[in-house]
C-alpha cells in the first residue's frame, strides 16, 4: 500500500511540475515524471510478493509468479513516452530558435 | 488474410516507404500516399459490405485466440468510421498534392499523414484496450508533428500546447487502462465487458470512468478541456486542419469515448447526464466563441467544438434514435467541416489572408470555392435539404422524445447561432465590395477543386443516406452502441 501511495506522490509532483512551471524544459521533465509514475503503478499491479519470473522450463513448477503482461505494457509505454519526449524537445529547440527563450509566458502569439 | 489487417498495415508500410524514398524520387510521395488512401477508401466500402453481411469480422493476430492474443474487430460502428475516415483522407490527400506545393520537405508531410491514418484505422478496428492506446498514441504523435509542420512561431506554440494537453490525456487513459487491467485481469475489450458484468461494480469503475472521461474528453475537446483546439486546428497546414477537425477528434475522442463507455465499462445514469451537460456546454460555448472570431480557420475550429457538443449530447441521451442521430451528425460534420477547412485553405491561398476583416467580395473570382463553402456552411448550420439538417432534427426529436425538452431547446437555439456566424463568414468573404490584397486572384487548382466538389456533393445529398437502401450503415453502427453488452456477445459468438 505504501508503494502505491509513493507512486501517487510521484504522479502529483509531475502534475505540479507540468501545471505550475514556466520553463518549457521543466514542463517536459514533468511529463516524464508523470509517465514514470503511471508506469510504476502498472508494474506494481502485476507484482506478487516473493513471486518469480514466469519463465517456463522443464522439471520446474512455478507456484507464485509475477504477472508478465504489465511489464510488457510498460515496455511499450516507455517507448511511446520516448517518442513524446523527442517531439516535445524538438519543438522546444525550434521555439528557442524563434523566440530566444524557454519561458512559456513569452510565447503569446496565440490567445485562448 | 483478413481485410481488416490492410487498414493498419498498408498506410504503415506507405509511411515507411515514403520516408525512405520520398526525398530521392520526385512526386513519389504524393503518388504513393494518394494510391494507398484511394485503395483503402475502396477497401473500406468492401469491408463495410462484408460486416453488414457477417455482423462482425474478427482477425486474430498471429493466430492466438481472443483473451490471450490481440484481435482486430470490425463491427457496425467500425464499418461506419472506416468509411468516413478513409474516404475523407483520400480527398484530403488529393487536395494536399496541390496545396502542399509551397512547403519544403513535402515527403515528411505524406509520411506523417500515412502514419496518422494508420493510427486512426488502428483505433477503429482494435479489439484490445491496450492496443487501442498504442494506436491512439501513434495517431496523436503524428498529429503533434503535423500541427508543427509549418515551423512558424505560431505553429510551434500551438503544437507544444497541443502536445502537453494530448500527452496528459494519454496518461489519464493509460492510468485508466492500468486500473481496468488490475481489476479484471484482461485487456480484450469483449472479455473485459464479460468480466465486469459478473463482478460487482465498485468504486474502481467509477474512478476509471472519470479517468477515461477526462482523457477522451481532452482528446475530443469538450468544453472544459477545449483550450488547445482552436490554436492547433487554425495553425496547422490546411489539409491537416481538415483531417484534425474532420475525423481526428471524432475517432480519437468520440469513437473511443463511445466504445469504452457503451461497450466496455458500461454506462450509468450519472455518466449519461454528465455527457449531456458537457455536450450542451460545448455546444453553447463553442458557438458563442465562434461569433467573435475574425480568423476564418479559428472560427471553424470553434464551430467544431460546438458541433462535437451535439454528438456528445446525442450519446448522452442514449436512446437508439439519439445515437443514430449522433452518428449521422458525426458523418455530416466530418464531411462539412473538412469541406469548410479545405475551402478556407483555398481562400487563404488565393487571397493571401484568412482574416475576415481584410478580404471581401471574392464570390466572382472564386466560384467553385464559393459554392463549396456555401454547401459546407448550410450543411453544418442545418438548412433543410442538406445533411446537417436531418441529423440535427433527429437529435432534437430524440431529446424531446426522451423528455429532455431543455436540451432540445438549447440544441435548436445553438443551431440558429451557428447559422449567424456562418452567415457572417459567407457574407464577408464572398459578397460585398471586392477588396483584394493581391492583384491576381486565381481559382484553386484542379486537385483542390476536385476534393471540394466531391465533398460538397456528399454534403448536399447526405439526406439520401437516410433512405432504406443506405440506412443499415448507420443503423448497424447505432445498434452496436445501443445494445451495449451485445458487443461482447457478438464477438464471443464469432470467437471459437
Amino acid at each position: 500500500m505504501m508503494l502505491y501511495f509513493l507512486c501517487f506522490i510521484l504522479f502529483s509532483v509531475g502534475l505540479y511540475c507540468v501545471l505550475r512551471k514556466r520553463n518549457v524544459i521543466k514542463i517536459i521533465i514533468g511529463l516524464g515524471i508523470i509517465e514514470y509514475a503511471v508506469n510504476l503503478f502498472i508494474v506494481l499491479t502485476g507484482y506478487r510478493t516473493h513471486g518469480r519470473a514466469p519463465i517456463f522450463s522443464k522439471g520446474q513448477e512455478i507456484m507464485n509468479m509475477v504477472d508478465p503482461l504489465p511489464q510488457a505494457m510498460v515496455l511499450t509505454s516507455i517507448v511511446i513516452g520516448l517518442g513524446v519526449v523527442v517531439i516535445a524537445v524538438s519543438l522546444a529547440i525550434r521555439m528557442y530558435e524563434k523566440y530566444g527563450t524557454f519561458d512559456i509566458t513569452q510565447f503569446r502569439r496565440l490567445k485562448g | 488474410m483478413s481485410v481488416l489487417l490492410f487498414f493498419v498495415v498498408a498506410p504503415l508500410a506507405g509511411a515507411f516507404l515514403i520516408a525512405l524514398a520520398g526525398r530521392k524520387i520526385k512526386y513519389s510521395a504524393g503518388f504513393c500516399a494518394g494510391l494507398i488512401s484511394l485503395g483503402l477508401s475502396i477497401l473500406s466500402f468492401y469491408a463495410a459490405g462484408l460486416i453488414s453481411r457477417q455482423q462482425v469480422l474478427v482477425f486474430r493476430i498471429g493466430g492466438w485466440t481472443a483473451p490471450l492474443g490481440i484481435s482486430l474487430v470490425g463491427d457496425g460502428l467500425s464499418a461506419l468510421m472506416l468509411v468516413v475516415v478513409n474516404v475523407i483522407s483520400f480527398l484530403v490527400v488529393v487536395y494536399a498534392t496541390s496545396y502542399m506545393k509551397l512547403y519544403t520537405d513535402k515527403w515528411n508531410f505524406y509520411a506523417l499523414f500515412m502514419l496518422m491514418l494508420s493510427g486512426l484505422n488502428g483505433i477503429i478496428i482494435s479489439g484490445d484496450l491496450f492496443n487501442l492506446y498504442i494506436f491512439l498514441e501513434v495517431a496523436s504523435l503524428s498529429g503533434y508533428a503535423l500541427v508543427a509542420f509549418g515551423t512558424e512561431p505560431e505553429d510551434l506554440e500551438a503544437a507544444f500546447k497541443y502536445l502537453i494537453m494530448g500527452a496528459l490525456a494519454s496518461i489519464f487513459i493509460l492510468l485508466g487502462i492500468g486500473f481496468i487491467y488490475s481489476y479484471t485481469s484482461t485487456l480484450n475489450m469483449a472479455d473485459i465487458q464479460m468480466v465486469l458484468s459478473v463482478k460487482p461494480k465498485g468504486a474502481v469503475i467509477g474512478f476509471v470512468s472519470v479517468l477515461f472521461l477526462a482523457g477522451f474528453g481532452l482528446k475530443a475537446a469538450l468544453v472544459p478541456f477545449h483550450a488547445w483546439l482552436p490554436d492547433a486546428h487554425s495553425s496547422a497546414p490546411t489539409p491537416v486542419s481538415a483531417i484534425l477537425s474532420g475525423i481526428f477528434i471524432k475517432t480519437v475522442g468520440i469513437y473511443c469515448l463511445a466504445r469504452v463507455f457503451f461497450n466496455i465499462v458500461g454506462v450509468s445514469e450519472g455518466l449519461l447526464s454528465v455527457l449531456m451537460v458537457l455536450g450542451a456546454l460545448s455546444m453553447v460555448a463553442g458557438a458563442f466563441l465562434a461569433i467573435g472570431q475574425s480568423d476564418i480557420k479559428r472560427m471553424f475550429a470553434y464551430s467544431s467544438i460546438s458541433q462535437v457538443g451535439y454528438i456528445i449530447l446525442a450519446l448522452g441521451i442514449a436512446t437508439p434514435l439519439a445515437i443514430f442521430g449522433g452518428l449521422f451528425h458525426l458523418f455530416n460534420h466530418a464531411v462539412g467541416k473538412s469541406l469548410l477547412f479545405l475551402s478556407a485553405g483555398s481562400i487563404e491561398r488565393s487571397s493571401g489572408s484568412r482574416d475576415l476583416l481584410k478580404i471581401s467580395g471574392l464570390g466572382e473570382k472564386l466560384p467553385v470555392t464559393g459554392y463549396a463553402s456555401l454547401m459546407g456552411s448550410l450543411s453544418i448550420s442545418g438548412i433543410p435539404p442538406l445533411g446537417g439538417f436531418w441529423s440535427k432534427a433527429i437529435i432534437i426529436l430524440a431529446a424531446i422524445q426522451s423528455g429532455h425538452g431543455v436540451y432540445a431547446v438549447i440544441a435548436a437555439l445553438v443551431s440558429v447561432v451557428t447559422l449567424v456566424y456562418y452567415f457572417k463568414f459567407y457574407n464577408r468573404v464572398f459578397f460585398g465590395l471586392p477588396v483584394f490584397l493581391t492583384e491576381k486572384i486565381q481559382e484553386a487548382s484542379f486537385a483542390m477543386k476536385f476534393s471540394m466538389i466531391a465533398l460538397a456533393f456528399v454534403a448536399l445529398f447526405a439526406g439520401i443516406l437516410l433512405l432504406p437502401a443506405f440506412r443499415p450503415l448507420f443503423e448497424n453502427a447505432a445498434n452496436c452502441l445501443s445494445s451495449g453488452s451485445g458487443y461482447a456477445a457478438s464477438i464471443s459468438g464469432v470467437l471459437p
